[in-house]
């Protein structure tokens, strides 16, 4: 069970290296099935926390959620997809037409290069990188100026109010979330993903910096887009925002790469902070990959559980917050840290 | 058999980094000079990746395709201009562009033709981060510092400029 995916991967490089491919070849045909694999996952992860998004709504709201189509609902998502790809992709007027139909394809490029590089499991990792959390943070910066295409596309004034609050949450909260990270790399001494894992063997980076942890977590909130800081959607006062114009699938692609950054910040905070794919307690019976999805899921059921408990806020409010509050709290733990393993390492109790 | 990957990855990347070059220039609307531009440094990081400088290219997607086209978006964003459409105009003075830039694009090929090239007579180390950082931090570190207070200074009259704007109130 443990090596089921690394064996899987070494089976099918033997298999081509015994018919006679060379090195290169046998490479870029394991690395596409890898990605293509890394696709598939992350698609059935976004489908299945639709479904579970309205669930833990429903629970929170002490409703039932879908319960008609499949057994529990659990088809529910495949039907909206299925009526979603039916419906007629309606392009407005005054829009330029390539860039707004370009936006919705792009959507998905940042979180799908960035899962290239993050361990599912012990030795699951596609791509090594030395610098995997800098070259994390990079590429998932990129998707703010792709959803403020789409807003600037549309030529909607809704659209624009909403893709203007995108630069501004999400350049904003990018400060604290890379700051709360650093006390991390400073703790391991590394940028590569797996390296910071194992130096989580005796204990995990959630108890040596609490206040790091959660930091991430309210970035990682704003990042997504998601209740409190859902101002860049705001329903019920810009009509979601930068996606007003979009219909039918183009719709669908937004809605699923939120659902893909999802995964990816409680992936990253799983791996940053709460051990990845290391066994607790040394219940090492259980697979690595089993003990990371866990995890992630427990992070994602915090997100809901935020976003359906906490009302929406002022984006004064949400400035002000992160530039009076968490800045300077990232700026004082990164102080903290760096004095305190100054200090273990001079003392060496 | 792997110089020529290279080579053609290289083709590939400097006909981007070129072409989205000149929509920026040519390209009538701002905003879509910008977007060109993003693509532009996007290219320009998967040249550093094929020169194996890893930590670099993160550096120009970060820094410049994610914050210095942001800060162009924020321009965009203070300034009040009901129509954005003909916000970059071309001159099309291409005579005496090109003679300039023929010009210095000759100067730069004969220097580079007479130079005598180092090559380089170690491997690119596996850890780029781990011996760029120290030298960052020790044997520079007063530059970087410096650096770092120009931008704090930077970031401060940026914010004074637009205050002092919204004081003086009506110039819509």
């Amino acid at each position: 069970m443990e090596n089921i995916f690394v064996n899987a991967a070494g089976g099918i490089r033997n298999l081509l290296e015994s018919a006679g491919l060379p090195g290169l070849a046998v490479d870029l045909i394991v690395l596409t099935v890898i990605f293509v694999a890394i696709l598939v996952f992350v698609l059935l992860n976004v489908l299945w926390l639709v479904y579970m998004e309205r669930k833990v709504s429903a629970f929170i709201q002490c409703r039932i959620g879908p319960n008609r189509v499949g057994p529990m609902g659990l088809f529910q998502t495949i039907a909206d997809t299925v009526k979603l790809i039916s419906k007629e992709i309606i392009i407005p007027k005054n829009t330029n037409k390539k860039l707004f139909l370009l936006a919705p394809v792009m959507i998905f490029m940042p979180p799908m290069a960035v899962f290239a590089v993050t361990p599912f499991g012990k030795g699951m990792v596609a791509l090594d990188l030395n610098i995997g959390v800098y070259y994390f943070v990079a590429l998932a910066s990129l998707s703010t100026v792709i959803i403020w295409t789409a807003g600037w596309t549309s030529n909607n004034k809704y659209s624009l109010l909403g893709s203007m609050r995108v630069v501004a949450q999400m350049v904003s909260y990018e400060v604290p979330l890379l700051l709360s990270i650093v006390g991390v790399v400073l703790l391991t001494g590394t940028l590569n993903l797996t390296g910071i894992i194992t130096s989580q063997q005796s204990v995990w980076f959630i108890f040596l910096q609490p206040l790091a942890f959660l930091i991430y977590l309210i970035a990682a909130v704003a990042e997504t887009n998601r209740t409190p800081f859902d101002l860049v959607e705001g329903e019920s006062e810009i009509i979601t925002g930068p996606f007003t114009e979009y219909s039918g699938m183009g719709f669908a692609f937004f809605f699923l790469a939120e659902y893909a950054n999802v995964l990816l910040v409680s992936m990253l905070a799983s791996i940053l902070f709460l051990g990845g794919w290391l066994a607790p307690f040394g219940l090492t019976f259980i697979p690595s990959w089993i003990w990371l999805l866990l995890k992630v899921y427990l992070m994602i059921f915090i997100l809901m559980w935020l976003r359906w408990t906490y009302p929406r806020i002022r984006i004064d409010q949400m400035m002000a917050f992160c530039w009076k509050v968490l800045v300077p709290l990232a700026i004082v733990n990164i102080f903290v840290t760096g004095i305190g393993k100054y200090l273990y390492e001079s003392v060496r109790w | 058999m792997e110089n020529v990957y290279e080579l053609i990855a290289f083709i590939l990347l400097g006909g981007m980094v070129l072409g989205s070059a000149l929509l920026v220039v040519t390209l009538k609307n701002l905003v879509h000079s910008v977007l060109s531009l993003i693509v532009t440094f996007i290219a320009v990081a998967g040249i550093f990746l094929l020169l194996n400088a890893d930590f670099l290219a993160a550096v120009q997607v970060l820094v410049y395709a994610g914050g210095v086209c942001i800060m162009v978006v924020f321009g965009v964003m203070l300034i009040q201009r009901s129509d954005i459409a003909e916000s970059n105009p071309v001159n099309w003075r291409f005579g005496f562009a090109a003679l300039l830039g023929g010009g210095i694009f000759i100067l730069i090929g004969m220097f580079a033709a007479r130079s005598q090239w180092m090559i380089a007579g170690t491997e690119v180390p596996k850890d780029t981060v781990g011996t760029f950082a120290p030298i960052l931090l020790t044997d520079f570190v007063i530059p970087f510092e410096v650096a770092a207070i120009l931008l704090t200074v930077a970031l401060t009259g940026a914010l004074l400029l637009v205050k002092e704007v919204k004081a003086n109130g009506d110039r819509s």
